[in-house]
């Protein structure tokens, strides 16, 4: 059950933490109408998301069991720090744009869903590659939101202008409300697939 | 430092028009798991609007007194939650001390608040923002009303939303996040009124 081809396809898509757990969209949702910011914001939760896991398991014997929540707050900060300050240093400008967004990482609940249901009773090595694949598994559904977001309503991607000269751009898209009709409806089709294979069986 | 905005409008815009759920995302995970039922949507949103003005004071006071004089900003999200964690639990004693029937309301709610990110992201927007004191407590306990209203709304929608011919593949989140951002279209249409930001 725990082989690491297992839990990459566990965390990949049959209990992918957005669609199926509907966790931690949180600190990420907001920023989705741009790719970049995205794609660091995802990146970011991969990096705290393994590293939680991995010490987590690493020092789970230490920790008393009535402390284990706040000691795994404590963890996850220590990354977030270490990204906040790393993304201070080297890219400024999205820094900026994430703005709060980068710091909420530590409340973003799949981080210490997994660190409290998986970390908590595996090895580090496979609780590290448990938490890099829910990451991944974070990243690439938020990432589709944000290429239909960005390309609609900025008419681009990832910065560089895509569409031809007279798009014209959906300002809906840009806003908030677009990011939980797409996020809907992406559960929507993914729902319905699974259905479909289900009957079929 | 602090931005010059009339507090009446910043009571308004965290309520409505940058309401912290609907326009920012935070708060989601315990939003969309408690809006099933009325009475612990409305216990929650009072615990989040409790919780949240008391603890943007307290944070404001240890952001500007301590963590500024002492140059210690890169520790701020560390303490942010401690300082959050340590409020609700304190609060949560209180409670139980001096009212036993709100702590049986209430007294679930309490320790779920702590993870829930719209507490952390108030703290963190009142920092970027450079709000004064008085700033700070009326934008935390318009954001806490905020989402008080919005997961009320949310619970009182998903009664009739039960009830009504869903798609099979759409029932559950589905339709709760596209009921949400009806919702958020809604809240952000007053946006015309007022600009805050």
């Amino acid at each position: 059950m725990n082989s690491y081809k297992g839990v990459l396809k566990e965390n990949l898509w049959d209990n992918n933490p957005v669609f199926v757990q509907i966790l931690g969209i949180c600190s990420t949702l907001a920023v989705t109408n741009n790719l970049t910011n995205t794609f660091i914001m995802t990146l970011s939760v991969v990096f705290v998301a393994g590293l939680t896991n991995f010490t987590v398991a690493s020092i789970k014997h230490l920790i008393p069991g009535k402390v284990r929540m706040i000691i795994q707050t404590l963890i996850i900060s220590f990354f977030v720090i270490i990204v906040d300050l790393l993304l201070r240093a080297f890219l400024p400008a999205v820094s900026k744009s994430l703005g709060p967004y980068v710091g909420l990482i530590i409340t973003n609940c799949i981080i210490m869903g997994r660190a409290e249901a998986f970390a908590q009773s595996n090895k580090p090595l496979i609780s590290l590659w448990d938490g890099i694949t829910t990451g991944i598994g974070y990243m690439w559904i938020l990432m589709a939101i944000a290429f239909i977001r960005e390309l609609l309503g900025f008419g681009s991607l990832f910065g560089i202008q895509v569409m031809p000269e007279g798009f014209q751009t959906w300002t809906i898209m840009i806003m908030a409300p677009s990011a939980f009709f797409i996020l809907g409806g992406a559960i929507w089709i993914i729902n319905n697939i699974k259905l479909s294979k289900e009957s079929s069986k | 430092m602090a931005p010059d905005i009339n507090p009446l409008v910043l009571l308004f815009a965290s309520i409505f028009t940058s309401n912290i759920l609907l326009a920012n995302f935070l708060g989601m995970c315990s939003f969309i798991s408690i809006s099933k039922d009325m009475d612990s949507a409305n216990g929650l949103g009072m615990s989040v609007t409790a919780v949240l003005t008391i603890t943007t004071a307290i944070n404001w006071v240890v952001y500007k007194f301590i963590l500024i004089p002492f140059d210690l900003l890169y520790l701020r999200f560390i303490v942010f939650i401690i300082i959050i964690a340590a409020t609700v639990q304190v609060l949560e004693m209180v409670i139980d001390r001096f009212s036993p029937s709100l702590y049986m309301a209430l007294g679930i709610f309490l320790p779920l608040i702590t993870v829930n990110c719209a507490i952390l992201g108030v703290a963190l927007f009142m920092e970027i923002r450079g709000y004064s004191f008085i700033q700070s407590i009326i934008f935390a306990l318009g954001s806490g009303l905020g989402w008080w209203l919005a997961i009320v709304s949310l619970a009182a929608i998903q009664k009739k939303v039960l009830k009504a011919p869903v798609p099979e593949g759409l029932k559950g989140a589905g339709i709760t996040l596209i009921t949400i951002g009806f919702m958020a279209m809604a809240f952000i249409g007053f946006s015309g009124m007022l600009i805050v930001q």
